[in-house]
């Protein structure tokens, strides 16, 4: 679905990693793990195509990479995109239609994430996990065949790191494909990437 | 298209939310308007003949406030990359934003401006005239304030930056809207010079997309 040939990324001076090959088949998870600062976000964020890597090329099953993440791709990181003063139904329409989502798949979003009870509220006054959700919603009501997802639980409680994890498996069940950055182990089936390093 | 139209709901929404910027913006307007007589002396009479330049000088300066806010939070709050992920090209996403910018700022201050114009001395009479001018020229503000916004991401004390990079780049419309406004007021046509200002828009709706959205993949990097 997604794959990277000699892929070489660097941050300032400091060379990240070099020529990392890998392969993303349909319904297949990879786990991507290293020490801190070993380049885990660089390599989602070159895959999403927001990094120029320095040498290799990101390449997409099918389509062009310009096409591919206008419509192929999901990128969950760090940081939500949510406007805290906004409420987080309007945040959740926002993004899901920006990102093609129908009422129809925002409504099942919301119903499968248990949002309801939150989206007449402001951001600012949702707890981590809350936003976490929130913005995970997104992944659910517009169906994208690849997930790139940077360290997804976090925030989360048992709970919902079960819960995410079911819905993962939904989501590898249907054909698509993820890759997330992690410290502990995936709650689904998953090929280990590790990209080692730091310093 | 459909989401570029979701887009720029969201780009109004966020302008109107928190504070309203909008009366912000105006508010400013009027009180450098309420200034210039009162830092120039006594005499009304002497402002009469800079009323018009005075009236640009502020609409230029009211349009920066708010540039800061355009592409600088989805940049730190991470909107910026969902953004680029999007249906939409990045070059039409800053064209919606500017369009955005001007709808919810650059049309009160024009709307704004008859009122600052005729408080400086300019007649009565060429209020139209400033309105319609003003409208054109905040146009191109949002325009070239969207690439300074664009140019300035990532870096600290952006809003400052933006203020710095942009301003050079309304002096043309400053001229051509002032020079308008004095042709009418000493009895010429002013259309010439309100050509030369919709020329200036027409140039940087076409720099400005491609420019900014190479700004942006610079700061996302």
């Amino acid at each position: 679905m997604i794959g990277a040939r000699s892929l070489t990324v660097s941050r300032g001076e400091r060379i990240l990693f070099r020529d990392l090959s890998f392969e993303l088949a349909p319904g297949e998870a990879l786990a991507l793990t290293g020490a801190n600062g070993a380049g885990k976000t660089s390599l989602l964020r070159t895959l999403a195509g927001f990094i120029r890597p320095d040498a290799g090329t990101v390449s997409f099953a099918d389509v062009e990479p310009a096409e591919a993440r206008a419509s192929h791709l999901h990128w969950l990181g760090h940081l939500d995109g949510l406007k805290t003063g906004r409420r987080a139904g309007e945040e959740l329409a926002f993004q899901a239609r920006w990102l093609g989502a129908t009422t129809d798949g925002i409504a099942a979003a919301i119903d499968v994430l248990a949002l309801e009870p939150l989206l007449d509220l402001e951001v600012r006054k949702l707890s981590a996990g809350q936003r976490r959700r929130l913005a995970f919603a997104r992944l659910i009501a517009a169906p994208r065949p690849i997930w790139l997802l940077d360290e997804p639980f976090a925030p989360l409680d048992d709970r919902w790191r079960a819960a995410l994890g079911l819905l993962m498996q939904s989501h590898l069940d249907r054909g698509g494909g993820l890759i997330a950055a992690v410290h502990d182990p995936l709650p689904v089936p998953a090929r280990p990437l590790d990209i080692g390093g730091g310093r | 298209m459909n989401a570029l139209l979701t887009l720029f709901r969201r780009e109004l929404a966020l302008a109107w939310s928190g504070g309203g910027g909008p009366l912000l913006a105006c508010g400013f307007f009027l009180c450098l308007t309420v200034l210039v007589p009162l830092s120039a002396g006594g005499d009304p009479a002497g402002l009469k003949p800079v009323a018009g330049g005075i009236a640009w000088l502020a609409l230029a300066l009211s349009s920066i406030l708010s540039l800061e806010r355009l592409f600088e939070r989805d940049l730190e709050d991470g909107a910026l990359d969902l953004i680029t992920l999007g249906p939409a090209p990045l070059e039409l996403v800053v064209l919606a934003k500017a369009k955005a910018q001007w709808l919810a700022v650059g049309v009160p201050l024009a709307l704004t401006a008859p009122i600052a114009a005729i408080t400086l001395g300019l007649p009565p009479s060429l209020a139209p005239l400033v309105t319609l001018s003003a409208l054109i020229g905040s146009l191109g503000f949002a325009l070239t304030g969207a690439l300074g916004a664009t140019l300035a991401l990532g870096s600290k004390r952006g809003g400052l930056l933006i203020a710095v990079v942009v301003l050079p780049l309304f002096i043309p419309p400053v001229v051509f809207g002032a020079g308008a406004l004095e042709r009418a007021a000493n009895g010429l046509d002013p259309a010439p010079a309100l050509a030369f200002l919709a020329a200036y828009v027409l140039f940087a709706a076409v720099v400005t997309p491609f420019a900014g959205a190479a700004a942006i993949r610079n700061a996302q990097g």
